[in-house]
């Protein structure tokens, strides 16, 4: 239990999907001009992240990997180079399912989340999840709270981006910085933070 | 867009157009995840550029191909299955090459099957425009993204420690030289910092650039101040 605490407080601070490991980047600038919507996408993506690590996980440890395939008579056999393809399209059915099964019982949140459902399929912080899990070797459990905390992490970076955004128009840099020169500088200044985490360790 | 246009005089123009006047990652913000992440020293960059390059000009040179076949409700499937197949391509061959490098640049070979450069460059140009035009747009955008991950991957690890490709180019003090390296050069933080400089210079460079998406960003930065 507590190492499982120990993960989700390292992959939330020290090692922070969008300002660690810049996954997600081109959605993480380009919609965080206001927090509400920051915090809608930041929702969906933890949402979405919960779900397919864990399933990501299942398939690599009992399809996949290296003589995961034993139950079915084939111990010798050995998937894991169709590891790419499965998990971009176990994302893509997955973010589908999620968009009909939030239509139909759950219409407010679906209304809410709009347009970024199917965006997050593009979103690299979704398939580097899943891919970190994969290299890290998490068991079940362990890549429960990844996905959890990974898409915690990234939610929470864009949030507070947007905020400082939203206070950042008012700024007047010089011309060729502004817009996304300055953003980006911003965004450098919050990783700076974020690295300040590191040392932390329960 | 206009398919009967021959492919000749556009070709350059299309090839070398993404590089400075219209930059996937300075001006189209697309691809920057990866950018980032793999400048912290030049091998590791020059590798993801041409792996990159690889990945979206075949990528388009298919779709292009295959554009009057794949049906528009499911294309953006269509599109993915096709490039995260040559990515599984390219990361095979890497591990099979340069099996360190390929543990160095961990996870985002495969996380160029999310880079925005290819699947918008699959979008917006394979899906309407002939083969040969396609696989061209293809490797100038790669070499847009490259132009910029090389020029990180140079200013850091010169910067940072003082080697390129790992030869030493400025002695350090640590070897009884006199350069003291710039540590935080190496931190992800920095990477954020020279995309922010360069973009900064393209764009004073090439006033025009400024102007579109200074333009774009205008009603936001200016229309609610007193």
């Amino acid at each position: 239990m507590e190492h499982l605490l120990a993960l989700f407080v390292r992959a939330v601070f020290v090692e922070n999907m969008a300002l660690a490991f810049f996954l997600g980047m081109c959605t993480f600038i380009a919609i965080s001009k206001k927090v509400e919507t920051a915090i809608g996408l930041g929702i969906a993506v933890m949402l979405v992240q919960t779900i397919t690590v864990p399933v990501n996980n299942l398939i690599y440890t009992h399809v996949l990997r290296e003589g995961a395939l034993a139950w079915a008579g084939l111990p010798e056999s050995d998937l894991a180079f169709l590891g790419l393809l499965t998990y971009i399209g176990v994302i893509a059915a997955l973010v589908q399912i999620l968009e009909m099964l939030l239509d139909r019982y759950v219409p407010a949140l679906y209304n809410a989340l709009g347009v970024f459902l199917p965006l997050i399929t593009v979103n690299c912080a979704i398939l580097g999840g899943t891919l970190f899990m994969v290299e890290r070797d998490y068991d079940f459990a362990e890549s429960a709270v990844y996905g959890l905390a990974s898409g915690f992490s990234w939610a929470l970076a864009i949030a507070l981006l947007a905020g400082i955004r939203e206070k950042l128009k008012y700024s007047n840099p010089p011309a060729g910085l502004s817009g996304l020169g300055i953003t980006f500088i911003t965004i450098g200044l919050m990783s700076l933070g974020f690295m300040s985490f590191a040392g932390i360790k329960l | 867009m206009n398919t009967s246009t021959s492919a000749k005089p556009r070709a350059l123009a299309v090839l070398f157009a993404p590089v400075f006047d219209n930059n996937p990652i300075a001006l189209q913000i697309l691809g920057i995840c990866s950018a980032l992440a793999v400048t912290a020293n030049l091998k590791t960059a020059l590798v993801m550029s041409v792996a990159l390059t690889l990945v979206t000009a075949f990528s388009n040179l298919f779709i292009s191909l295959l554009r009057h076949h794949i049906p528009g409700s499911i294309r953006m499937i269509v599109q993915v299955v096709i490039i995260a197949s040559l990515v599984i391509v390219v990361d095979q061959v890497l591990r099979a090459v340069a099996f360190d490098l390929a543990k160095q640049l961990s996870v985002f070979v495969g996380l160029i099957i999310t880079n925005c450069i290819v699947m918008g460059r699959a979008e917006a140009f394979a899906m309407q425009n002939p083969p040969l035009p396609s696989f061209l747009d293809g490797i100038g955008n790669g070499l847009g993204y490259s132009a910029l991950l090389v020029a990180l991957g140079i200013t850091r690890e010169l910067f940072g420690s003082g080697t390129l490709i790992g030869f030493r180019v400025l002695p350090t003090v640590a070897d009884g030289g006199w350069y003291l390296p710039n540590g935080l050069l190496l931190l992800p933080p920095s990477a954020f910092f020279l995309i922010g400089l360069f973009i900064w210079a393209l764009r004073s460079w090439k006033p025009e650039q400024v102007e579109s998406p200074a333009f774009r960003m205008a009603p936001q930065v200016r229309e609610q101040e007193p």
